[in-house]
């Protein structure tokens, strides 16, 4: 907006003048905005049913307003310390294995003299990734199923017979980390690997005068010089919270598992879209939004005054 | 260029042959080759078991580590299933018509966000990023799919999903690192807009667009969300869906199993065993497609998470 203050023109004139010399991007980019608009913005305006009793015969503009009644029932509700629980929990999870595992699978791929080797490894563990999550659920199912192969390990380790483990509930977090882990580990690698190749080599020859060793050259430069890229996605590792994976929870819990398993982004599908309480489950869905927004934040806050790194 | 040389220089100072150097090299090739085979070897499990004998499959115990006997004919009875074939026409229309809608709006939006002198760029770039971070929530989408008719129909699939946010900014950062000269030198030649896009940025743009385009088609392969929640004809589903209901539901009414042709079960037992080989044959063929053209495109896919880093 800057460059409006030094343009000679008035803005309207700029403008159609801007307009004119311009029109076919502007042209093009119409439909693109209009789309926008419809979809993104469209259902932001149907958060308003949130602080309603919405009656899909009566509309959204009839419908009964309540205030914070949902939100309300949803704080003094049997599920609302389940659901906030689990869903810290699996992103607890999540962030101290499924964040610092592409890492460390980074460093270890830096380290590896053989092109060939490396090449084949990277191959063969990015291609989970392309698999759809419902063939990623599908297979957990036949391995966890009893008598499944994971359910035959967990047998053995345990020294007792298990039926399905998606049955258990203590099992629910280890089984949706390490599935993620295996499904994208290879491939969140990447971003890492492309930071440390663009490190100096000067700075490793200068250690190995010093009479550094492997480790610590990992230790003293190489996770040092990727720390902002790692600090970043952490930023968006922590504004993806609440929003993380209901669609993969959907497919794999059950009854069973709640106890565990139910996060709130499923118990915004399961009352929403499966008990048509669409005015609860907009306030339920509103409620973690504004979490996650707040989470954002303030990560975005503290990295920005401790390192100079924030994504806005 | 540069990077491959650093590389080279870096790991030329790592194979020293010190005794420490040996051992890390031991661990780091070890661990490197045991989370390629924990990568590879579900995918093999599958694999072996689609072919293998049904009866024998079922009271397999431990690792599968080559087929069972062989026999096709859990992939005959998944081919004389008329919902899988129709499945798989659905698959292959919304992938077709999704794509294109994905390219045709992402060039637009990009093309236009890629130009220098545009007064409007900002506002609407503000207007697109503000999407990335704000979303109205599962449930008022739903109710307004619903109100504008993107339910139960083919638009349902297409047009929701038309266009990726990321993507766009992948493709613009593309469009924006090409020469200026090309374009000037049409723009003296007296070329308009419109040949300026489809003759001179198009063209040259082409790996970034194959990075794009090899996006959408997997996320449109392997959508099922939105299939699931605005789809309710069982004629309309595509190939994911009804996977589901196979792998995740374990639903059974694909049971043409018993009575398919060519192969006739005249037991329980074998009726069980054939529904454990159809599992395997139905998740061969949905991810086969994506994985066997995988390998040869890897340096497009690892391109779009480079070209993406550089905004993020």
């Amino acid at each position: 907006m800057s460059k409006l203050k030094y343009s000679p023109l008035p803005f309207r004139t700029a403008l159609k003048k801007d307009l004119k010399k311009n029109y076919f991007a502007y042209l093009l980019i119409l439909p693109v905005i209009v789309w926008y608009f419809i979809f993104c913005y469209g259902p932001m305006w149907g958060i308003t049913i949130a602080f309603k009793d919405f009656k899909p015969l009566l509309g959204f503009a009839e419908s009964q307003w309540v205030g914070f009644k949902h939100f309300v029932d949803f704080i003094t509700g049997p599920y609302f310390l389940r659901t906030v629980r689990n869903t810290f929990m699996l992103n607890i999870w999540g962030l101290a294995f499924g964040f610092t595992s592409p890492i460390l699978l980074a460093l270890l791929l830096n380290e590896v003299k053989s092109i060939k080797f490396k090449k084949i490894v990277q191959t063969i563990t990015y291609m989970p990734h392309f698999i759809s999550l419902i063939v990623i659920c599908g297979l957990l199912h036949i391995f966890t199923q009893s008598g499944g192969i994971l359910t035959q390990l967990v047998s053995f380790v345990t020294g007792t017979e298990h039926a399905s483990l998606l049955g258990y509930s203590q099992y629910f977090r280890p089984i949706y980390t390490f599935s993620d882990i295996w499904q994208n580990v290879g491939w969140n690698s990447i971003i890492y690997l492309s930071a440390m190749s663009s490190i100096d080599p000067g700075l490793y020859e200068a250690a190995e005068i010093d009479g550094a060793g492997r480790l610590r050259k990992m230790w003293h430069i190489t996770l040092p010089q990727i720390r902002p890229t790692i600090i970043i996605l952490f930023i968006f590792a922590m504004g993806g919270m609440m929003a993380s994976g209901h669609e993969k929870i959907i497919l794999l819990y059950n009854s069973l598992t709640y106890e565990t398993a139910d996060v709130i982004a499923s118990y915004v599908y399961r009352r929403g879209l499966q008990e048509a309480s669409y005015s609860f489950a907009t306030a339920v869905g509103l409620f973690s939004s504004v979490i996650n927004f707040l989470l954002l934040w303030i990560t975005n806050s503290i990295s920005r005054k401790f390192s100079d790194i924030s994504v806005f | 260029m540069k990077a491959k040389e650093m590389t080279k220089k870096h790991t030329s100072t790592i194979g020293k042959r010190k005794p420490a150097n040996i051992i890390f090299n031991l661990f780091n090739y070890s661990i490197l080759s045991f989370l390629t085979i924990l990568c590879l070897y579900p995918l093999l499990h599958v694999l072996f078991a689609s072919v293998s004998d049904p009866t024998e499959l079922i009271a397999h115990r431990g690792l599968l580590l080559k087929p069972l006997g062989f026999t096709l004919s859990g992939y005959q009875l998944v081919f004389k299933d008329n919902s899988i074939l129709i499945g798989f026409r659905n698959t292959l229309v919304y992938v077709g018509l999704g794509t294109l809608l994905n390219m045709m709006f992402t060039i637009m939006g990009a093309f236009t966000l890629s130009r220098k002198d545009l007064l409007l760029k900002k506002p609407i770039m503000l207007f697109i990023t503000i999407t990335m971070f704000f979303s109205g929530g599962l449930i008022p989408w739903f109710l307004l799919m619903k109100d504008i008719g993107l339910y139960n129909n083919i638009w349902a699939m297409v047009l929701p999903t038309a266009l990726n946010t990321w993507n766009m900014i992948i493709l613009r950062t593309g469009l924006q690192s090409l020469p200026y000269d090309l374009e000037e030198a049409a723009i003296i030649d007296g070329a308009s807009q419109a040949k300026i896009l489809t003759r001179v940025i198009l063209p040259l743009s082409k790996p970034v667009l194959a990075v794009i385009f090899l996006y959408y088609v997997v996320g449109n392969w392997n959508s099922w969300f939105n299939a699931m929640v605005l789809l309710k004809d069982r004629s309309l589903y595509p190939l994911q869906l009804l996977l589901k209901e196979i792998l995740v539901m374990n639903d059974t009414s694909m049971s043409s199993v018993g009575s398919a042709g060519g192969v006739s079960i005249n037991s329980v037992q074998g009726a069980t065993a054939y529904r454990e080989l159809v599992k395997y044959c139905v998740t061969v063929i949905v991810t086969a497609p994506i994985l066997c053209v995988y390998p040869f495109l890897q340096k497009y896919f690892v391109k779009g998470v480079m070209v993406g880093s550089i905004k993020g």
